[in-house]
């Protein structure tokens, strides 16, 4: 609970890092990546879509690892953290279902389309974890909130891959898939995406950070105002 | 009430198991206090080697005694089972009319199927705790020295003998209703593969019923948290059947189709193993 004079130098050093690193992977966007010559300069839009989506997937993971984390050790701590990962994944999942509406619209001409797997996965995921809140928030005893919170972010999480599986089965293959991951980029398109992921992980990572010092600042001015005899 | 005789003389299998089960500190006490008092009374007539003997029975009882409650209620009351199996017919009805269609087949068969058979399976799932959270079946299960696992065990088994009677009704109805092509057929196919997706939705059903029925808008949130969970049951279900429900019965349900039902059975199953127990403490 020494949050102030342990995290606030290490908040600035997260953000300037993040500054320097998105300004990095926009400059390298935007001039140094070349314009793919199929989609032309609408493919830039995967350097931020793809990142957002690898990050938030990750973070809906991780969040089912501390939950994991919460139910063994019975530290609240633990829930803080998984809540404000699912939660900050949640945000970035609008991002990405955005991006990639833009996306599709742009190179299929629908705002929406069933035929590629990996937005249909998330869809459903986003759907799944959108009801983490409702769930967390009409259970009123904190103890039993945090635990119902953890079981439901562990399942929630073991949901993760198995739902892309199922989804990637089920998806005919009509449409060429743009979005084959890092491995068959070529070599200035490949780095590009390797620093605007890291990017975006850093933003993940400082956003967290934000809003876990600024849930303990509340939880110890709670419990500060509580000694102090107000309300 | 008639558990307090029997929990006394099997106290010494009953505290080992609770020992492996109780994490918060109250019923640690509680075990420790157990295991001080049982030796004593009870160390001439239970030798080591039978105690583990009994173990496994002992779960097996508890969860036998479980479900036998649990069919026992529903065969009373009759709260959930011709609800949902009432609920699947009119259904039927709705899409005939929805659909503007006589018969389906194929893909459109398998939809309408599925589509009914999760929904009506959430009204069972919705029911499933609400007597234990409101009428104290909770505390009087949580009193008793048993394996916590056992109420899982028997929730789902309670949840898959409600699911086999609704599809008792359901798909016959449906063969009746709607169906164009012929069930015979497909039917040993599609009892397969509703068997696999049956053990899914009982899993998921049952920990989304715990997880739901002690918040504020449980009839909300059940449903809200079983639909996209239940999406793979749904794709694995309805394309296995597609090509049986299909004109001219076009092939058997694909491998690949059961193979992911049984994966997601069998990971949901251990994942609901794992974390049921903290849903039932305090």
């Amino acid at each position: 609970m020494r949050v102030p004079s342990s995290s606030v130098p290490s908040l600035r050093t997260l953000s300037i890092a993040t500054v320097v690193a998105m300004g990095v992977a926009f400059g390298l966007v935007f001039f140094y990546a070349p314009i793919e010559l199929e989609e032309g300069f609408l493919q830039k839009i995967f350097y931020l879509h793809v990142p957002l989506a690898i990050v938030s997937l990750c973070g809906f993971v991780s969040g089912g690892l501390m939950a994991i984390a919460h139910l063994r050790t019975r530290d609240s701590r633990w829930d803080l953290r998984s809540y404000v990962t699912i939660h900050m994944s949640l945000i970035f999942g609008v991002a990405v279902l955005l991006t990639g509406s833009i996306w599709a619209r742009g190179s299929w001409g629908h705002w929406w389309v069933w035929s590629e797997p990996t937005l249909v996965s998330y869809l459903i995921v986003f759907l799944l974890y959108a009801t983490y809140q409702p769930l967390r928030f009409a259970i009123e005893d904190p103890e039993r909130q945090a635990r119902y919170a953890s079981v439901f972010a562990i399942v929630a999480g073991a949901f993760v891959p198995l739902n892309f599986l199922a989804v990637r089965l089920s998806t005919s293959y009509l449409h060429p898939r743009v979005l084959g991951g890092s491995s068959n980029l070529p070599g200035p398109m490949r780095l590009t995406f390797l620093v605007s992921l890291a990017a975006i992980a850093l933003l993940f990572v400082t956003l967290c950070s934000y809003e876990l010092t600024a849930k303990r600042t509340r939880i110890m001015l709670k419990s500060r105002s509580r000694i102090l005899g107000y309300r | 009430m008639n558990i307090e005789p029997k929990s006394q003389t099997t106290k010494p299998h009953a505290a080992s198991s609770r020992a492996a089960h109780a994490p918060a500190g109250t019923s640690s006490a509680f075990t420790k206090h157990v295991q001080d008092k049982a030796p004593s009374a009870h160390a001439p007539a239970g030798t080591p080697s039978s105690s583990t003997k009994h173990v496994p029975t002992k779960t097996a009882q508890v969860v036998l005694a479980l479900l036998r409650k649990e069919l026992l209620v529903e065969l009373r009351t009759l709260e959930s089972v011709p609800g949902m199996s009432l609920f699947a017919v009119s259904t039927f009805v709705v899409f005939h009319f929805a659909l503007h269609r006589s018969a389906v087949d194929g893909d459109l068969a398998a939809g309408v199927l599925w589509v009914t058979l999760l929904f009506a399976a959430m009204l069972g799932v919705n029911r499933l705790f609400v007597a234990d959270a409101e009428q104290g079946g909770f505390d009087g299960f949580l009193l008793a020295p048993v394996d916590r696992s056992a109420m899982l065990l028997a929730k789902v088994c309670a949840l898959l003998a409600y699911l086999v009677v609704l599809e008792l009704v359901a798909v016959p109805a449906f063969a009746l209703l709607l169906l164009g092509p012929s069930l015979g057929q497909a039917l040993p196919g599609l009892v397969g593969v509703i068997a696999l997706a049956d053990v899914g939705i009982a899993v998921i059903g049952t920990l989304i019923a715990a997880l739901a029925v002690r918040t504020r808008a449980r009839d909300l949130l059940g449903p809200l948290l079983a639909l996209p969970l239940l999406v793979p049951v749904v794709i694995g279900g309805a394309r296995a059947s597609s090509p049986l429900l299909a004109a001219g019965h076009a092939g058997g349900p694909g491998g690949r189709w059961l193979a992911l039902l049984a994966l997601y059975d069998l990971v949901f199953g251990l994942i609901a193993y794992a974390v049921f127990d903290f849903l039932l403490e305090d």
